[in-house]
């Protein structure tokens, strides 16, 4: 049995489009998509925009219902929980976001963030401000942030830094799966690198089990365990990372790579 | 002599913070026909570099301190608003990173196509009206002639972005400034309008400067290539010799810290700090601080650094901390 399973996972959309009789057209967002994710794994997500990644991953994360098809997380159908167990099951999925300056919330410092999120799994805390406090410095130290800054505002960091406070938000209340939507594309070179170094050693030294979803091929080959390609919907190929990089089966992955833009000029030495 | 000859272009922020030298003191040369990119990360000032050349830069905060931009026998720096704007949009024309926002979205593409061709060559709407269709034909976009009635929001964010290309080339420019056209795209449809630009620049002979952080974008595109960093170039070279030869320690780490060179499983190259807060000052080698020293190279210099040329066009900034190979 794997971590977290969909099965036939699917959502439609109804278009209503004119008047005064609205032609209706039915989109297949995601079409019975069927995935499997081990423990500790990353699985990459890719496939140009509109393909459903994003539908895909909000369903994941029980924001949508599914229209038919189930997630099961350990085993456990989710679709069969009642509505107030879903809620406290929601704790269990996390998200990192593209733009670490929009997903913070401005008049919140770093401390007020993480502390949130912390309670969100450790509601005794609110008692216990020492032991609170301890914890989010853990959590800032966990990511690589000096704990100086807890009582800093988002805007007096830098991009990398403060999606390295979306992280430590995403990992406060100890998530079994995170789902990282483009968690480095707006973010220049040099720090990408740090920020995927870093999603590397989490994975490593806590077992995160991660859906990272991206159109950079090139990042996705290098984090990722296994990639997911997905396309009008529906999933078209899965595979190891690399296997995937050097003998793709479908045409939409094939598609997909050749557009990567390549360095044409390699040094011979490296 | 090149098309466009830019000689020490200063331009400073008067800010609160105090003054910020976005670009301190940048020569480079475009070519007839040429593809010429400067490649930095955000904040590097390759923005403002351009945005002086068009004089865009809103006046105060901003300040253009000095330097030329020999255009033909115009300085672009010294030009009347008057001249200027005979130059801006006709003879070199800008495209910008996000298609979404550099539309107006209450007019008509049709209105927004023909715009540049009324102002400036004084043409008849209807004429104007029958090339602007040529145009969104010649950068792919199916039925053109009727979808050029359509407003900005009917198409997807890939062919505004070529319908923002069909705007900047339809006067013919002699030079056209390419400011991140596809950051905002994915991959497939970046390829695409990477493969529109380079089409129509063949087509047309236009030169092109192309802004980018994105280094595998640059190798596909670009003749020749200037790193930026703190508002300077420090290495600047053919495509070619900056990967194969890159001299200077920022280009050499940036080069590293790409994912796609980096096998997997190890560790990525990554370049400590930040850039400079341009506010405070540089003094000695901007990059310096994050320099990763190797074992017994020479110190970093104390005052900033001048460019030397290296090899044919080769130019680094004369640090030797930076220019210390670590193998």
């Amino acid at each position: 049995m794997s971590y977290l399973e969909l099965e036939h996972l699917t959502r439609h959309f109804v278009r209503r489009e004119g008047w005064p009789i609205p032609r209706k057209t039915l989109i297949r967002a995601v079409d019975r998509v069927s995935l499997r994710i081990e423990q500790g794994e990353i699985l990459g997500l890719v496939g140009e925009s509109g393909c459903g990644k994003s539908t895909l991953s909000r369903l994941i994360m029980q924001l949508l219902a599914p229209t038919s098809g189930s997630v099961i997380l350990e085993g456990q159908r989710l679709a069969d929980l009642p509505p107030t167990e879903i809620r406290k099951r929601r704790r269990d999925f996390q998200m990192i976001f593209q733009d670490p300056y929009a997903s913070l919330n401005p008049r919140m410092t770093v401390y007020s963030t993480l502390a949130e999120a912390i309670l969100t799994r450790r509601p005794e805390l609110r008692r216990n401000r020492a032991a609170l406090e301890s914890a989010v410095a853990v959590l800032m130290a966990r990511v690589g942030l000096d704990a100086r800054y807890i009582r800093k505002y988002p805007h007096e960091f830098s991009g990398g830094q403060r999606q390295r406070i979306a992280i430590a938000r995403a990992l406060g209340p100890e998530p079994k799966l995170i789902l990282a939507d483009e968690p480095v594309s707006a973010l220049d070179v040099s720090i990408q690198s740090q920020i995927l170094n870093l999603l590397l050693e989490l994975r490593n030294e806590l077992g995160l089990t991660m859906i990272f979803i991206s159109h950079d091929l090139s990042v996705v080959r290098y984090i990722a365990d296994r990639i997911a390609v997905m396309d009008e919907g529906k999933i078209v190929e899965t595979g190891e990372a690399d296997a995937l990089f050097t003998a793709p089966e479908s045409e939409v992955t094939r598609a997909l790579l050749r557009a990567i833009p390549k360095i044409r000029h390699r040094a011979a030495a490296s | 002599m090149p098309l466009l000859q830019v000689r020490d272009l200063r331009t400073s922020f008067h800010t609160r913070d105090g003054i910020v030298r976005a670009v301190d003191g940048i020569s480079f040369d475009v070519g007839a026909g040429e593809t010429v990119g400067i490649v930095g990360e955000s904040g590097s000032g390759k923005s403002v570099c351009c945005y002086s050349l068009l004089r865009l830069i809103p006046q105060p905060p901003g300040r253009i301190e000095g330097g030329t931009a020999m255009f033909g026998d115009l300085d672009l720096l010294q030009l009347s608003e008057a001249r200027m704007r005979k130059v801006r949009g006709k003879r070199i024309s800008l495209i910008f990173q996000d298609p979404m926002t550099s539309l107006n979205p209450y007019l008509r593409i049709s209105t927004q196509l023909i715009e540049p061709l009324v102002l400036h060559e004084r043409i008849s709407p209807s004429d104007a009206l029958a090339r602007a269709i040529a145009e969104l034909e010649a950068v792919g976009i199916p039925d053109a002639g009727n979808r050029i009635h359509s407003y900005p929001h009917e198409f997807s964010g890939g062919m505004r972005q070529r319908v923002m290309i069909a705007m900047a080339l339809i006067t013919r420019p002699e030079i056209l400034i390419a400011d991140e056209p596809t950051t905002a795209l994915d991959v497939t449809v970046q390829r695409q309008v990477l493969d529109l630009i380079k089409t129509r620049q063949q087509e047309l002979g236009t030169a092109v400067i192309f802004i980018t952080h994105d280094l595998a974008v640059v190798s596909e595109v670009c003749d020749y290539v200037n790193v930026m960093y703190a508002g300077r170039f420090v290495e600047r070279a053919p495509v070619e010799t900056l990967f194969v030869r890159p001299r200077h320690a920022y280009t050499r780490a940036l080069q590293r810290s790409i994912p796609a060179m980096q096998k997997k499983g190890e560790p990525l190259h990554t370049i400590p700090g930040l850039p400079p807060n341009l506010a405070e000052g540089v003094t000695g080698c901007a990059f310096a601080p994050r320099c990763e020293i190797p074992e017994g190279a020479p110190a970093h210099a104390t005052t900033r650094p001048a460019l030397v040329e290296l090899g044919e066009k080769h130019w680094a900034q004369d640090c030797p901390g930076c220019l210390a190979m670590t193998g």
